[in-house]
Parts: structure tokens; C-alpha cells; sequence
């Protein structure tokens, strides 16, 4: 089978060009037999090369495909090289993307551009692939910026809109500059290792002592830290992520929920026994995290958009992962990267039944009572509830409980920080799940039409349900009774034979026991209050923002980020392009350096002019007297 | 034939400039058949150079050269010497297929006088080719003159409302440059006995230092007018906003890219030294160029202004790239003169394709182009993405071995140049896809006056013909782009050791208590501690 | 000698004053007239007072048969050129309604 692994990333890209090229004329029923066909093969070659890597003896399928852009001493080969990290990274892309493309084929059934969708989301999974199975750094970045520019295509999908366009354009540009520091770090890295395969990186690492204070791998891993916090939506790069709900709901739960958000935390993951060598790194990693998690978190509390609510949840909890990182759990991070997969796209794609049975209806406000007309999405959506909310038993719980104990490890104010952040998470959860299923209808219009979604829709539904229950079979932590199976899982990707040890003091399972019971009896608490709060309409909760008006409308706003860059930063650098431009260019090099010369030129001649009177009668005088001097000096 | 064989070379540059000849002696009325040949006849070299210079050479390996005296310039003997070698092969091959392309893509933009212009057209071509040929100076320098002959009447008749002003000032622009230059080439002809760059370099090296400088800044300055370097860039945005579609392709895609063939063929070889002792201010001014050009493009209005001033940008890679000394730099300098002249050259095409059908250029005109011509705004952000150095294009990989040759220069200057460049992708993709949102993107721009409501069609056969090549080789250049670079790697790789450059500069790491063998440490032999040391390479004086 | 004494004496000097006087004339017509057709005629009184110079030295000079084939050299390129000048200046007359030289002032632009 070894020989057919290249069609993992390259089936989407046939499928792509497919779709794109021919799918307008081929039909809806070609488009969706390409467009999932390829996904569907792509996932079983995936299945079986996981299994091929699993069989190996040290866990590293490496295939390679020549050469692609070397020169000098730099050599990037075309290579995928396929390890439990990245094996399992790519189980979750293809496997929930395909439910994704499932779910699509019932979403954008109405839709006109519906190939143009499916070459989009195909291409999208070729990037996706490119950027986890790349060999090298090189590699990984063609993905890294690919999905970049699906993500920029899939939110300006609905181009003839005005918001679509703007926050398409958004995202690109905020993930440029997370590539910047991308771009840096490979640089930089370059010049230290002398190659950019990861392998090879991380085989050198393995053998060198960490740095003591600010050394060149710091600059590195902190550069590649802004790339990370750039697709990943942390502070300050988090602003693109919730304009970028202006896509379609499918693009939404896979790309800015599952997968194309975290691989952040992938690349960090990817490139941990690196990361492990510098400490400054791992702590600016820990507390941007932290910090992200409760700030999206307090954002999403009055938001009213459900999709927005979503968003900034995910920007939270991409924090969470950050969090787990920074707190040297490259294990504890990634679980909470696979469980979210599958919860995050699950609350997504619910969130999408609604606003599919709703008319394209995303106001929280003018939903309610869903629960009688859509079980399907009622149901499976409170399993997803459940999880994000880290109810005791649920994936969301053993991931989350992971990162908060690491973190508290690490420094307890993260702990503190964080587990503010997961009342928060719990609060806006309950309030979104009330607001849509429970109490009363609250646009009797909207609620008359509403139904469930069709199968290819309830499908994936149920599918994700499973996973979100089922993932924490893979990590249950070994304070309660589980042996957290995803750390060893990973070591062979993680620690790369590190020769000194990668982790931060280990706590007692009392003081874990302990961490985890206060924290889950505040979310439960917030979890509480929020479904209290909200289960009679909107009165009380709008009480409650009226007795504090001044914090409201910061949250509302979203502490008026946005409106500062545009004031602070984006207005500056066009008004100074414009200097730039009218004064520099046109007046000093143009005008005096240029033009000025000319028109000195131009003055003497119109000078030297007045003597050329046109006259014939004038020249033949000068003429004369010329002759005449001419003659006396020659005669005389 | 016999006389055919041992003359590829000459064939190929003049026989463009012949049929130029023959098509303006055609009566004015048969204008259209006079445009017909002419377009036969590029494709005919296209072909023909394709098959001489990639067949018979048999791929890396190839050299075909001519070379015999010509005449004797007051007691200085002045070679006829015309070669293909791997520094310029490309570009070669690059000038002979834009030709074409550009006369098939610009074929019902101009309305009078046709078979003058492509018998300009055809002129210029051999002047391209000959400057990228010629191994002889005062020969080279003939050629770069002659070529700005057809351009500046290509802007001067055919161009837009300010074309006298725009083609003036390009024609004297260029040509205070090139005075300077010539008057610094008659000098060292006059030292070394001749205009054969080798001997003239030898020559060279024997002067004080102080002169080498002064005739290194002469060559450059010339050189850098052409690519054009910041601060002398100011004609290219007139000659491209006023020159017709097919001179903005031809310059942007070809001329420009002379001013970096002029360094990395003539002025760093023959002053290697006075060349690094200015690598410094070059570097500089590049990536002031990438920034600069960058910034000022942003706030443009007119769509073939800002490509006009990403072309500043971009070619500020390129002259920081071939500052930087190292084979990785160069190499990618190389590549990205390719690119630009396809990308940009692409752009050129598509803005003209707009303009024809709207007649107006100005952004704000357009809006929601993208329902009107699916077609069109595909290939739009396909170039518009290469033009951004998205990954698997052909952008992508010059602007990275660029930065990454920069950063491992071994000058002490290189890794913070190298970062500060990397701002140049981001200022790209954002007055690019700025551009693009604004004019294809969004509701449809009803207005009776706007540009959009003119569009009627989409993109003819005729004008995807001309695009698809030029798709094709984007995401060639992007995918293989050894295919484009092998050639040039010996003789780059030649040059800067010659040049005597600098060692590139690595990092050292400290490793892990249990010391490591040898064999499996750091892998870079000139390595050197941290970030700041004082380079053992400054020592070139 | 004085300068009449050489007039009547039929020396050279006098076939050079007969010159200088043409030549005069021919000048000042140029420069003072503005009329086309004078100024044209006094370019051939300063072209014949340079011919009656030529001749007057070839003859002092012993007889030289060279300047008489000037001389009708001069002659026959001269009438040319009064046929040239005189269609210019009914060109221009043709053309401008005049024949006045300053009025003829487009090429100093």
C-alpha cells in the first residue's frame, strides 16, 4: 500500500481542480459524488497508512517524493512523513472532514455556487493535509498558508455580500502576519540546524541543552509562536476569527473550528523538543493562552449571534489548548485539540441545523422552543453542551481537567485565570443551548417553519455525538482511574528522544482530585445560573445589563478592538502610504529630483529662445557681423 | 543551413529586428496582415529558441556562443560576441515567449497604425535579446540603447493622455544613466585595451580601489534605473500607467529584468570587490524598495499604477537577493526576475483586458467584477496570488530562497535585512488582495458611469489562450522550479566564488551535557556564536 | 596712389571698390528690406559682387583660366538657385498672402 500514500493529500486536489474546472457543467450529483469520493478515499488510505506507521517498530513513516525547491545547501524534498502526531491529526481531518462534506452536500443543497463550494472544501483538505504530513518545515508551510487562502476564499464565499468580502480579506491579512513570524522562524531555524526537515530539526534538538534565558532558538519559537497565534486566533491575531463566521456554517465547523485553528498547537506540538529548549517561549505560550481563554470567554457572553457565540468560544478554547502547551502537556494540549474537534464541529454543524431550520436566522434572540421541532439537533447538541462545558465524564472534561492541573502546576494564577474562563464557557454555553431549544418561541414566524434538517444533515450529527463521546477513551486522565493513553501515544512525536526531561514538576492525584472538584463545581455552578438566567426569555439577563451598562457595552463591543486597529493602526499606515506617495514620491524624488533638473534646462533654453527671433532679416545681420569680425581678426 | 548552424545565435537576434524591417515596409493597408506576420514570426523564435537553446544544448550543460572581432573603436577592439549561458538562458526564453503572448493578448487594443507597432514590437525584441546576449561590453551597451528606441515610440504614439511626458522622461531617465556609464566603460576599456568583460575586470582588479568603487557606482546606477531601484524608480510608473498594455508587459516583463542581468552578468563579476563593499547601501535600499513600493501601492486608485509600484517592491527582492551574496540569495534573485516578469507581465495583460472592455482603470469604478466575469477574475486571483508569494506558485519560492539567502549572508546586515524584507509579503498581500476585494468582490457596481457596468463579456478564447501558458508556468515555476534554476546553480555558484563572498553565517548551538560525536552535531562548518559578532568577512577593502 | 587714381588707372583695387560697393548694397538690401523678393536680390548682388572679386584677382594674378570656369560655374549655380528661391517665395506667397520675410517667423519655435 506504501506506494498509493501520496493520493492522501493529492485525491482532494484532483477532486478540487475537478470541481472546479468542470463541476458547473458535470451537475450537482457529480459534484457531490467527486467531492466526497475523494475525501471518503483520501480517509480510507489514511486509515490504512495509519495502521502502516502503527505497525512500524519506531512509529515514523516517512515517504518521499524527490525534490522540490532546493538549491545551494537548502534542499526541501517533497516528503510526508506520517507519526502518531500527524497520523492522528490526519485521521481527525479527513475523517470528520468528510462528515463535514456529508453535512454540505444538505447545507449548500440550494446553493448556485455549489461546485465552486466543493473545489473550495476539497482544496481546503489537500492544504490541510499538505500541513500536517509535511516532511519539512517548507512543506508544512505550503499548508499553512494554503488553508490560509481556502479559509480566505470559504468566508468570502457569499462574494456579492459586503461583510463577506471584508472579513475574508480580514483573515488573510491577519493570518499574513502570523506567517511573518512563520517565515522568520524558518529562517532562523535555517541558519541554526542547517535544514529545514522536521526529522532531521528534531533529531539535532534532541541532543542540545535548553536555553538559559534569550538565545536564538527563544527568537525562533517565538516567531513561529506569531505564526501560531495567527491561525489559531489568540491575542492579538484573535480578530479575524469571528468575522470569519460570515462563511458557510460547514466552513465554519471545520475549518474555524476542527481543523485549520489548531494547527497552531500542531506546529508547536510538531516542533515541542524545540519548543521544550526554551523556557521564555513556553511561558509567553502559557499565559497567552491563558489570557486568550477568559478574554474570548467574557466576549461571547452577550453576544447574540449564535455563530459569534461559537466563534468566540472557539477562540477560547483554542486558549485552553495554548494554555495546556504552555504548560509543557504537548499531550494534554493535542487531546484537547482531537476532543474539540469533535465537539466544536458538532456545535457547530447543530448550530448550522438551526440556522438552516431557521431561514438563515442566527439571532439567539429570536430562536427559542426549538427543542419540540428538532430532537435530532436538540439532542445531539446537548451531548456537545455537555462536553464543552466539561460535565464529569465527558471528553471535554478529561482534556480540559488535563490542562487546568498542568496548568496550576506551572503557576497557579493560570489555573485561576483558566478556570474563570471555563465558567465563562459554561455561562454562554447554557445561555446559547436555552436561548435556541428551551422556553418559548420568540419569533412565532420563523419558529412556524421551522424543521429538521434532512439526513445527509443529522447524519454527521449523530456521528460527531459518538466521537465527542467516545474521544475520551483516548485520554481519561490517570488521576481518576484512566492512563491518559494519548501521552504515550505521542511521546515517540513529542519528545523525540530528548535527552533531558520535558515536563514540570508532577502533583500528587489528591491535589489533582482537589484542582478538578473545585473547578467543576464552579462551571456546574455558572452552568447553572446560566440556564436560570435565560430559561424565561430574555428579562432577567436584560435586568442585569441595564444595572451595568459601561461593562456591558464593552463586551458588546468586544472591548472596541477593532475600531482601535482601524483608528490606531490601519488609518496611520495609509495615511503614511499616502505621504509616502504624494509627498516623497511625487514632489521630493519627482518634483526636485527629477523634474527640477528638467525644468532648469528648460529655463535656460527659453533664455538662449529669445535670441532666435524668427527673422530672417536679424540672422542674416548676426551673420554679417560675424563675418566681419571674422575677417578683422583673420586680416588684421 | 551550414551557415545557419554556426549562427544560431545571430539568427535569433536579428532575424525579429528583419521582420520588423520587412512588416514596415508592407503598404498601410495591409496593417492586418502586417500584425498576422508579425505574431507568426514571434511564435516562429519562440519556438526556435526553444528548440535551439533547450534542445541542442541537452538541458544544463548548454553554452552556445559566437564570437568574432568586429571593429576597432579608436584603437579599441570591439567583439562581436553573442552567448547563451545558464545566467541568461531563461531570460532568453522568457523574452521570446512574452513576445508572442503579449502581441496575441493585446491583438484589438490598438486601433491605428498596427503594423507599425508590431514591427517596433518585433525590433525591440532583438534589441532585448541582444543586450541579454552580448559578451561584449561596447556591444551590450549598443543594444541597451537601441532598446530604448521602440519603447519610447511604443509609449510615445500609442500611450495615454500624458505620453510625451511619460516617454520623455523614460527615455532620459535611462539615458542619464547610461551616460554615466558609458563614460566609466570608456575609461576601463581604455586601461584594459579592450571590451571584453573578463579582461576588463582584470583590469579592474588592478586599479586603485577607490576607482574600482567610483566605476562599480557608475555601472550601478545605470543597472539600478532599469530594475529600478528605490530612490530612481519614479519613470516606471509613468512609462506603465501611460504605455499600452503590451509595453507595460514587454517592460515589466523584460526590460526591468535587464537591470539585474546587468549586475549578476557584468558589474558584480567584473567589480567584485567595490560590489560588496556596497552590498550594504544596496541591501538597504532594496529593502527600503520592498517596503516603500509596498506602502505607496496600497493607497493607489488606478489598478495599473499599483501593479506599476508592486513591481518597485518586487524587484527590491531581487536586488536584495543578489546583495546577499550567497548561492541560495542569488539563485532566488534569478528566479524571482522570472517570476516577476511572468506574474507581473500577467497582471499587465489582465488590467489591459479590463481596461478594454471598461475603459477606465480607477478601483474605485469597479465592484463585483467577479459576477460579471467568472472567468477573468479566476485567472485575476491566480496571478494576484502568485504575485503574493503564495506557496506552490512561483512567487513563492524566489521571495524564499531570497530571505533566506539574505539571512544567511555573510554579512553582518543579512538576518535583520532578511526580517524586515518579510514585511514586503505582508504590505503585498494586502494592497493586492485589497485591490482585488475592492474591484471583484461586493455588490455589483450599478452605476451608469462605472466600470462594471461596461463589462459585457467575459474572457474570449483568444485571451484564455494567452492566459493559460501563463497559469501553467505559475504553478510550474511554483511546483519544479529546479527545472528553471538548475542551469544557473554552476555558473552562480562560479561567481561568487570567484567573487571571493563571504561565508554564509549559521548559528552555533550549545549541546546537551552528554556530548554528542561529530559527526551528528550542527552541520554548518563556518558557524559562529549567537547573533552578534563581527562577521570575519568585513575584511573586503 | 590714392584709391581714384587706381579706379581710373584700371589697377585692381578699383575692380575691388566696384566689388565692396556691391557687396554693400547687397547686404544692406537684405538686411533692410523686408520683402522677400528684394532680400533675394540682394543675395545675388553679394553673390556677383564676390564674382567680379574672383574674377578681378584671376585677372591680376596672370590670367588664370580656372576662375572664369568659377565664375560660369557660380552662374549657372546661381540662376538654380534663383529658380529654387523664387518658388519658395511664391510658395510662401501662395500660402501666407505675403512676402514678407518677418512676418515668415513659424520655426522659431
Amino acid at each position: 500500500m506504501n506506494k498509493y500514500y501520496w493520493l492522501i493529500p493529492i485525491l482532494p486536489l484532483l477532486g478540487s481542480a475537478f470541481n472546479g474546472l468542470l463541476g458547473k457543467r458535470a451537475g450537482k450529483s457529480v459534484v457531490t459524488v467527486v467531492g466526497l469520493g475523494v475525501v471518503f478515499g483520501s480517509l480510507l488510505l489514511a486509515i490504512s497508512a495509519f495502521f502502516a506507521m502503527k505497525a512500524l517498530p519506531d512509529h515514523r513513516l516517512i515517504l518521499n517524493y524527490g525534490e522540490w525547491m532546493g538549491t545551494g545547501s537548502l534542499s526541501v524534498p517533497f516528503g510526508l512523513a506520517i507519526d502518531p502526531l500527524s497520523g492522528t491529526m490526519m485521521l481527525v481531518i479527513t475523517g470528520i472532514g468528510f462528515l463535514i462534506h456529508v453535512y454540505s452536500v444538505g447545507y449548500m443543497h440550494e446553493d448556485e455556487g455549489y461546485a465552486r463550494f466543493f473545489c473550495y472544501l476539497n482544496l481546503f483538505v489537500f492544504f490541510m493535509l499538505m500541513l500536517v504530513l509535511g516532511s519539512s518545515l517548507v512543506l508544512m508551510f505550503v499548508g499553512w498558508e494554503g488553508v490560509g487562502l481556502c479559509s480566505y476564499l470559504l468566508i468570502g464565499y457569499f462574494f456579492e455580500t459586503d461583510f463577506a468580502p471584508a472579513a475574508g480579506l480580514k483573515a488573510f491579512l491577519m493570518n499574513r502576519v502570523g506567517d511573518l513570524g512563520v517565515a522568520i522562524g524558518m529562517m532562523v531555524l535555517f541558519a541554526a540546524f542547517g535544514t529545514l526537515t522536521v526529522s532531521d530539526i528534531l533529531t539535532q534538538a534532541g541532543h542540545l541543552a535548553p536555553e538559559v534565558g534569550f538565545g536564538v532558538l527563544t527568537f525562533a519559537t517565538l516567531m513561529l509562536f506569531v505564526g501560531a497565534t495567527g491561525k489559531s486566533a489568540q491575542l492579538p491575531l484573535y480578530l479575524w476569527l469571528p468575522d470569519a463566521m460570515a462563511g458557510p456554517t460547514p466552513v465554519s465547523a471545520l475549518i474555524h473550528a476542527a481543523t485549520m485553528v489548531t494547527s497552531g498547537i500542531y506546529l508547536i506540538c510538531r516542533l515541542a523538543p524545540v519548543f521544550t529548549l526554551t523556557p521564555i517561549t513556553m511561558d509567553v505560550v502559557a499565559w497567552v493562552g491563558a489570557v486568550t481563554a477568559l478574554f474570548a470567554a467574557t466576549i461571547g457572553l452577550v453576544q447574540r449571534d449564535i455563530k459569534k457565540v461559537l466563534a468566540y468560544s472557539t477562540v477560547s478554547q483554542l486558549g485552553f489548548m495554548f494554555l495546556g502547551l504552555g504548560a509543557s502537556g504537548f499531550a494534554a494540549g493535542f487531546f484537547h485539540v482531537f476532543t474539540h474537534a469533535w465537539f466544536k464541529a458538532l456545535l457547530f454543524l447543530g448550530a448550522g441545523s438551526v440556522i438552516h431550520a431557521m431561514h438563515h436566522e442566527q439571532d439567539l434572540f429570536k430562536m427559542g422552543g426549538l427543542k419540540a421541532k428538532m430532537p435530532a439537533t436538540f439532542w445531539t447538541m446537548l451531548v456537545a453542551t455537555l462536553a464543552i462545558i466539561g460535565f464529569p465524564g465527558t471528553s471535554g472534561f478529561a482534556s480540559k481537567d488535563e490542562i487546568l492541573y498542568l496548568a496550576y502546576l506551572k503557576h497557579p494564577a493560570l489555573w485561576v485565570i483558566g478556570v474563570i474562563a471555563a465558567c465563562c464557557t459554561a455561562f454562554y454555553m447554557l445561555r446559547l443551548f436555552t436561548l435556541t431549544f428551551l422556553g418559548k418561541p420568540r419569533d412565532h414566524h420563523a419558529f412556524d417553519h421551522a424543521h429538521e434538517s434532512p439526513v445527509s444533515m443529522t447524519l454527521p450529527l449523530a456521528v460527531l455525538a459518538v466521537g465527542t463521546v467516545a474521544a475520551v477513551w483516548l485520554g481519561w486522565p490517570k488521576a481518576f482511574g484512566g492512563d491518559f493513553r494519548i501521552e504515550a501515544w505521542l511521546a515517540p512525536a513529542t519528545t523525540y528522544g530528548q535527552l533531558h526531561a520535558a515536563h514540570g514538576e508532577h502533583g500528587s492525584h489528591q491535589l489533582a482530585w482537589g484542582l478538578a472538584a473545585v473547578s467543576t463545581l464552579f462551571g456546574l455552578g455558572s452552568a447553572v445560573f446560566g440556564y436560570f438566567s435565560y430559561k424565561d426569555g430574555l428579562a432577567v439577563s436584560e435586568a442585569r445589563a441595564a444595572k451595568f451598562p459601561f461593562l456591558h457595552t464593552l463586551l458588546l463591543n468586544k472591548y472596541f478592538v477593532d475600531e482601535g486597529v482601524e483608528l490606531y493602526l490601519l488609518r496611520p499606515i495609509r495615511w503614511f502610504g499616502n505621504v509616502l506617495w504624494k509627498l516623497f514620491d511625487v514632489i521630493i524624488i519627482d518634483g526636485v529630483g527629477v523634474n527640477l533638473p528638467g525644468a532648469l534646462v528648460r529655463v535656460f533654453g527659453d533664455f538662449t529662445a529669445l535670441f532666435q527671433t524668427g527673422r530672417v532679416r536679424n540672422y542674416a545681420l548676426s551673420m554679417a557681423l560675424g563675418a566681419a569680425v571674422l575677417l578683422y581678426v583673420f586680416l588684421k | 543551413m551550414t551557415w545557419l548552424n554556426s549562427h544560431l545565435l545571430t539568427f535569433l537576434v536579428f532575424a525579429p529586428a528583419l521582420l520588423g524591417f520587412l512588416i514596415l515596409a508592407l503598404p498601410q493597408r495591409l496593417a492586418r496582415l502586417a500584425r498576422m506576420l508579425g505574431f507568426m514570426g514571434a511564435l516562429a523564435f519562440f519556438a526556435l529558441s526553444l528548440a535551439w537553446l533547450l534542445g541542442r544544448g541537452g538541458g544544463a550543460g548548454i553554452n552556445l556562443a559566437e564570437r568574432t572581432p568586429w571593429f576597432t573603436l579608436v584603437g579599441l577592439p570591439v567583439d562581436y560576441s553573442l552567448a547563451v549561458d545558464g545566467l541568461n538562458l531563461w531570460l532568453v526564453i522568457l523574452t521570446t515567449f512574452l513576445v508572442p503572448l503579449t502581441m496575441l493578448g493585446t491583438w484589438n487594443s490598438l486601433k491605428d497604425r498596427i503594423g507599425t507597432f508590431a514591427a517596433l514590437f518585433l525590433m525591440l525584441e532583438t534589441g532585448m535579446l541582444g543586450a541579454l546576449m552580448a559578451q561584449d561590453l561596447f556591444f551590450f551597451y549598443l543594444f541597451w540603447e537601441a532598446m530604448l528606441i521602440p519603447m519610447y515610440f511604443m509609449i510615445g504614439v500609442w500611450g495615454g493622455d500624458e505620453r510625451r511626458y511619460a516617454a520623455n522622461k523614460f527615455f532620459l531617465y535611462t539615458l542619464s544613466g547610461s551616460l554615466l556609464w558609458l563614460v566609466a566603460l570608456l575609461y576601463l576599456a581604455n586601461k584594459a585595451g579592450g571590451f571584453n568583460p573578463a579582461v576588463m575586470g582584470q583590469a579592474a582588479s588592478t586599479l586603485p580601489f577607490g576607482v574600482q568603487c567610483w566605476l562599480f557606482l557608475a555601472f550601478a546606477v545605470a543597472f539600478a534605473i532599469k530594475v529600478p531601484l528605490f530612490p530612481l524608480h519614479t519613470w516606471l510608473p509613468d512609462a506603465h500607467v501611460q504605455a499600452p498594455t503590451a509595453g507595460s508587459v514587454i517592460l515589466a516583463g523584460v526590460l526591468l529584468k535587464l537591470g539585474g542581468y546587468g549586475f549578476i552578468r557584468f558589474a558584480i563579476p567584473m567589480f567584485p570587490d567595490a560590489a560588496m563593499h556596497y552590498a550594504k547601501p544596496l541591501a538597504l535600499l532594496s529593502v527600503i524598495a520592498i517596503v516603500y513600493g509596498a506602502l505607496v501601492a496600497m493607497v493607489q486608485r488606478d489598478i495599473k499604477k499599483l501593479v506599476a509600484y508592486s513591481s518597485v517592491s518586487h524587484m527590491g527582492f531581487v536586488m536584495l537577493g543578489l546583495a546577499s551574496f550567497t548561492v541560495i540569495g542569488t539563485q532566488g534573485a534569478l528566479l524571482q526576475m522570472l517570476n516577476h516578469g511572468i506574474s507581473t507581465g500577467a497582471l499587465f495583460l489582465l488590467v489591459g483586458m479590463l481596461y478594454d472592455r471598461a475603459h477606465t482603470r480607477m478601483i474605485a469604478d469597479f465592484g463585483g467584477v467577479a459576477v460579471k466575469m467568472p472567468v477573468f477574475t479566476t485567472f485575476f486571483l491566480i496571478v494576484t496570488l502568485s504575485s503574493i508569494g503564495l506557496p506552490l506558485t512561483n512567487g513563492f519560492v524566489g521571495e524564499f530562497w531570497i530571505l533566506n539567502g539574505t539571512f544567511l549572508s555573510g554579512f553582518a546586515w543579512g538576518r535583520l535585512y532578511a526580517c524586515l524584507a518579510t514585511s514586503g509579503v505582508l504590505l503585498g498581500a494586502v494592497y493586492m488582495l485589497w485591490m482585488f476585494k475592492r474591484v471583484f468582490w461586493g455588490p455589483e457596481n450599478k452605476d451608469e458611469d462605472s466600470g462594471t457596468h461596461h463589462l459585457h463579456s467575459d474572457l474570449n478564447a483568444r485571451e484564455i489562450a494567452v492566459m493559460l501558458p501563463l497559469v501553467v508556468l505559475i504553478l510550474w515555476m511554483g511546483i519544479h522550479p529546479r527545472t528553471f534554476v538548475a542551469a544557473s546553480e554552476a555558473p552562480v555558484t562560479a561567481l561568487l566564488q570567484d567573487a571571493k563572498a563571504p561565508a554564509i553565517r549559521t548559528f552555533m548551538l550549545k549541546p546537551a551535557v552528554p556530548p554528542v560525536p561529530a559527526a551528528d552535531a550542527v552541520q554548518a562548518p563556518a558557524a559562529h556564536e549567537g547573533h552578534a559578532e563581527p562577521a570575519a568577512h568585513e575584511v573586503h577593502r | 596712389m590714392t584709391g581714384m587714381d587706381a579706379i581710373l588707372q584700371g589697377g585692381l583695387q578699383g575692380y575691388l571698390v566696384v566689388a565692396l560697393l556691391l557687396f554693400a548694397i547687397g547686404l544692406a538690401t537684405v538686411l533692410l528690406r523686408r520683402t522677400l523678393l528684394m532680400q533675394f536680390m540682394g543675395v545675388e548682388l553679394m553673390l556677383n559682387a564676390a564674382n567680379v572679386a574672383l574674377l578681378a584677382f584671376a585677372r591680376f594674378r596672370g590670367g588664370d583660366a580656372q576662375a572664369t570656369v568659377f565664375y560660369l560655374f557660380i552662374i549657372a549655380v546661381a540662376a538654380c538657385e534663383a529658380a529654387v528661391g523664387l518658388a519658395l517665395i511664391i510658395g510662401l506667397y501662395r500660402h501666407r498672402n505675403t512676402t514678407d520675410s518677418d512676418r515668415a517667423a513659424g520655426l522659431k519655435q
